[in-house]
């Protein structure tokens, strides 16, 4: 869609988010970011860094996730957009969201919004990834607190649920305590481990 | 137990999912910059671009008339403002403290030290007028390593620190015993170590918004915040002289911390004045250059050590020499972190007759070092573990049997290190040394080792093993306080318990979370101790308005020192319900028995009383035990015995490319011992998080200053956070070795898995390259560094 100035200096941009329609005339130079934040209050995109590193700030753009610090609002003239607010449907968290919740993805939750924005877009691409695979899609993206790993395992919960498969239970539980056998401490059976190593030295 | 009391359904011990996590998982939560408020104006600090020079001039005539703009301050403007405290200064000697004013007044230490503030109508204005200020300097020498800095001629930051000394603080055994024991060793091992600094890197970087309002005289601070009862207290009293009744600080939600917020910052009390004098609220959000350049870094410690053992392998001595950088001023904790945290536990986990520790704290014009996720441990632990591997490579014993040999044993709990650290509470370090081992592999692992270095492959092998103890939930006030080791308060912590009319529940809790979970954590304590349901149960924090004091979040002290302060409060409750109960079933207080929410008289479990009704009774309070008062409900000031000292092993492989010095871990292993675990997916998740922080200083991070003070690493471009590609998969395990410190003989977790893992990568990539020579490489083990090593080691 072409833009067109209105006033002088600033841009008329149309675009919808998560299902409604906006209309604002901003400044030319206004970050996306800044744009969904500020203008529309959806706070629950976050800016984590400057220099497009962190993806604390991804959302989805006519289904693609973008970093929504590293595009004028202009840019998005004409955009079907998706912030982390559009991604529960009447109140049901989707299989993502689930997936965090249940394999404890999560902890300060600054960089949730855009994991869980950049995981599900790359499910749709990629419907039955490999851990080696989810982790390089995620590293747009980055966590402090939890090591990835359990974010790993909040992708492959996704995955799983998003395939029909059976719901895996996390090592989160509701207080119904339906699965006791949740933290998987003992590795599996090491005590061939080192002679395993040995066939795989040139790797 | 009677046929009518059901089998109590205990939370603890269980993995409750996140009562936290929904508002997060859907972009629901309220974090600093999320904050709007009507009339909300915009803060944009301008920074020093040199790290050492005169203020000769500012001009801020331009900026003041740029469109949006409301306000422009400088130094001179808050030259009636306090400068910021140093709260915590090493004990028992002299501190030569220096610490920032809220903005610079006559001279720049570090590259961005704050100079001037522009409040505008929007972030993108405010930034826009930062142009507009025209500053003249008169540029000085800089000086960014803490071991130029001492030398003579080193340029000078502060008059009141000759040779950019802050403290000079010893421990232990006199030198000259230490020295004796040394030249008496049947072994004896040097090596200079550099711990090098780190960014802590909180997702969320900080922030602050300040309301005056002057009707009332109220000040409202809400602030990327480890402390807010602190950053009140210190606000109010020591860099404003506000009355402490009439400012409220909040905590919203606080984006990953990691100690970078434990800290007063100038933004705090700046907001808070600029609304004042502006009349309208006023925002300040960092960006994360500026993050980088002037939040709080961590570690950057030179260290000698010297080590003494028999030729098996037992140490008879251990002298640690450090020099301690401290940035361009004094930050809230940083003399106390170098010394008390750090020189006390340098024995590890070790029996060692003879230790004296040395510490000078240094100036250098750098930003200001502070605790970062496990402070002053994760460095003193990094030192006897690497002492330990040496003494290995000395004396040909296996590094696994050297601290075999040397633990402290079951037996001799509590035990007394001798270099002014309070008694080890509780500890077992045999089994989760045998467990890590047994998980990794040991034996084959030793087997494999071998035979790739006689077949002479590309991939070199190398194992780690760490075994580390650590001190949190740091305490009492006595021993860590002004008498004792110099911090300047308490640490004690306090909980508010109150049973509603409706028999629903408040908790407020001085504690509060950055990530922890701390909601859903003291809930599962307060179901179980209290017998009501885990739904009625709201935990509220964050708030100085609110909530009853507390120090913060930080030292692993949220369980141990603020958790037992509401298991406290439960238990005056129960008492109270139990005295109430008695007069309702017309019985002897004595011979009430209170079980899982139900109260009864022994004997006749039929008739019972639930907390609900016993709680109703308790508000309408129409026939209540004469001299009873009305309410249920009880507070705590907790103070504890001792601290907590968590321990455990963690086991590490590596990989190291033969041709590149590529280091990949192929197998991480970590058994811990926190104790009794309340919920085990969120200590499972405190580990994976501090495995991860551990293992990014020996492969990654390091924050890299040019010899003229620029911060080479001032983004994230530059300053390398691991991706997820770049982390392995954590095996955990755990040992139960209860403390009775608190009742419920917990231990923290918060920091030792950082604690732990960075030796035993260390010591992995030295082992994968030992036999070409090599006794000790500097972190981080990027693949430069270690080729140069190959290169240099195999000579």
């Amino acid at each position: 869609m072409a833009t067109t100035m209105t006033a002088p200096g600033r841009v008329a941009v149309r675009m919808k988010v998560n299902g409604v329609e906006y209309a604002a005339d901003v400044e030319p130079r206004l970050l996306l970011v800044s744009f969904l934040r500020d203008n529309l209050g959806l706070t629950g995109t976050h800016i984590g860094c400057d220099t497009s590193q962190c993806g604390a700030c991804v959302i989805h753009l006519d289904g693609e996730p973008v970093k929504s610090c590293t595009l004028l609002t202009a840019q998005a003239n004409g955009a079907e957009l998706t912030t982390i607010e559009g991604v529960a449907k009447n109140g049901e968290y989707d299989a993502m969201q689930m997936g965090f919740w249940e394999m404890h993805g999560l902890q300060c939750g600054y960089c949730t919004p855009g994991m869980i924005m950049t995981a599900n877009a790359f499910l749709d691409r990629n419907p039955d990834p490999t851990e080696a695979e989810i982790r390089h899609a995620l590293e747009g993206n980055l966590c402090r607190c939890t090591g990835y790993q359990n974010i790993v395992k909040a992708v492959q919960y996704a995955a799983k649920q998003r395939s029909g498969g059976a719901m895996e239970p996390g090592p989160g539980t509701d207080l119904d305590f339906e699965h006791k056998d949740v933290i998987e401490h003992a590795p599996e059976d090491l005590q061939d481990w080192g002679d395993q190593l040995a066939g795989q030295e040139e790797r | 137990m009677a046929a009518t009391i059901e089998a109590p359904e205990l939370l603890v011990g269980q993995p409750i999912r996140r009562r936290e996590d929904p508002k997060l998982m859907t972009g629901s939560g309220n974090f600093l910059d999320d904050i709007r408020l009507p009339g909300m104006s915009y803060a944009a600090i301008l920074r020093s671009p040199a790290a050492h020079a005169r203020i000769t001039g500012i001009d801020t005539t331009k900026a003041r008339n740029m469109p949006g703009v409301i306000g422009v301050f400088t130094g001179e403007d808050l030259a009636d403002v306090n400068p910021l405290p140093c709260a915590w200064q090493a004990a028992g000697v002299e501190n030569n403290v220096a610490t920032p004013h809220l903005l610079a007044l006559g001279e720049v230490r570090q590259v961005g030290d704050p100079i001037a503030v522009v409040v505008a109508e929007s972030v993108y204005q405010a930034n826009d007028a930062l142009e507009g200020i025209e500053v003249d300097f008169e540029e000085l020498e800089a000086v960014v390593d803490s071991r130029e800095a001492v030398k003579p001629g080193a340029p000078q930051l502060h008059e009141n620190a000759p040779n950019n000394i802050v403290m000079h603080w010893t421990c232990g055994a006199d030198a000259e015993t230490v020295d004796k024991a040394l030249a008496g060793a049947e072994v004896r091992v040097s090596q200079s170590v550099a711990n090098q600094r780190l960014i802590p890197t909180a997702m969320e970087p900080r922030g602050s918004v300040g309301l005056y309002e002057p009707a009332t005289q109220e000040y409202t601070l809400w602030a990327t915040s480890q402390a807010p009862h602190v950053h009140k207290l210190v606000v109010a009293a020591f860099v404003l002289g506000i009355p402490e009744q009439k400012i409220r600080v909040i905590a919203p939600d606080v984006g990953g911390g990691f100690g970078s917020k434990i800290f007063v910052y100038f933004d705090m009390p700046l907001v808070l004045w600029l609304s004042k004098a502006l009349g309208r609220p006023v925002k300040f959000f960092e960006d994360r250059t500026e993050n980088y350049l002037h939040t709080t870094h961590g570690r950057d410690h030179h260290t000698d050590i010297e080590i003494g053992a028999t030729k098996d392998g037992k140490i008879t001595a251990l002298k640690v020499s450090t020099l301690a950088n401290l940035g361009a001023y004094l930050s809230t904790v940083a003399p106390g972190v170098a010394t008390t945290l750090y020189g006390r536990m340098v024995a590890g986990c070790y029996k060692i007759p003879n230790i004296h520790v040395d510490v000078k704290g240094v100036y250098t014009n750098t930003a200001m070092v502070d605790a970062y996720r496990g402070a002053g441990r994760p460095e003193a632990t990094f030192v006897i573990e690497r002492a330990c591997d040496l003494v290995a490579d000395a004396t040909g014993v296996d590094p696994a049997e050297v601290r075999r040999r040397n633990f402290i044993q079951p037996a001799d709990f509590p035990y007394d290190t001798g270099i002014g650290m309070l008694p080890y509470d509780s500890g077992n370090y045999v089994p989760a040394l045998d467990l890590a081992l047994q998980h990794a592999g040991y034996a084959s692992l030793l087997e494999q080792q071998a035979a790739r270095r006689a077949n002479g492959g590309r991939k070199l092998l190398g194992i780690g093993v760490s075994s580390y103890v650590e001190e949190c939930g740091i305490a009492p006030s006595k021993w860590i306080g002004l008498s004792g080791e110099g911090w300047g308060a308490g640490l004690w912590e306090s909980a508010d318990v109150r049973v509603y009319l409706t028999g629903k529940v408040s908790v407020t809790s001085g504690s509060l979370p950055h990530g922890q979970g701390h909601e859903t954590t003291f809930a599962q304590i307060v179901a179980d101790r209290l017998g009501v349901p885990y739904d009625d149960i709201e935990i509220e924090h964050s708030d100085t308005k609110g909530t009853p004091f507390g120090f913060g979040s930080y030292g692993s002290r949220s369980l141990t020192v603020g958790g037992t302060a509401i298991y406290k409060s439960v238990d005056k409750v129960v008492e109270k319900a139990k005295l109430l109960a008695a007069h309702m079933l017309e019985a002897a207080p004595e011979d009430i028995v209170y079980e899982n929410g139900k109260a009864w008289v022994k004997g006749s479990p039929d008739a019972v009383k639930t907390i609900q009704d016993i709680a109703l009774q308790a508000h309408v309070a129409y026939d209540l035990p004469s001299g009873m008062e009305p309410g249920l409900e009880a507070v705590t000031y907790y103070d504890p015995p001792n601290c907590t000292f968590p321990f455990g092993t963690h086991v590490c492989v590596v990989e190291v490319d033969r041709d590149t010095g590529n280091v990949e871990i192929i197998k991480y292993v970590g058994v811990d011992d926190v104790g009794n675990v309340i919920n085990p997916m969120i200590v499972d998740g405190q580990f994976h998080g501090g495995i991860a922080q551990g293992i990014a200083q020996a492969l990654y991070e390091g924050a890299v200053y040019a010899d003229n003070g620029e911060l080479i690493t001032a983004t994230m471009n530059d300053y390398a956070i691991p991706k997820a590609s770049m982390l392995p998969t954590y095996e955990l395990d755990r040992t139960v070795t209860t403390t009775d410190v608190n009742p419920m003989g917990a231990k923290g977790a918060g920091e030792a898995g950082t604690i732990g893992s960075t030796p035993a990568v260390a010591n992995a990539v030295v082992d994968a390259l030992s036999h070409l020579g090599v006794k000790h490489l500097d972190m981080p083990y990027t693949p430069e560094r270690v080729w140069r090593a190959m290169q240099n080691g195999n000579a």
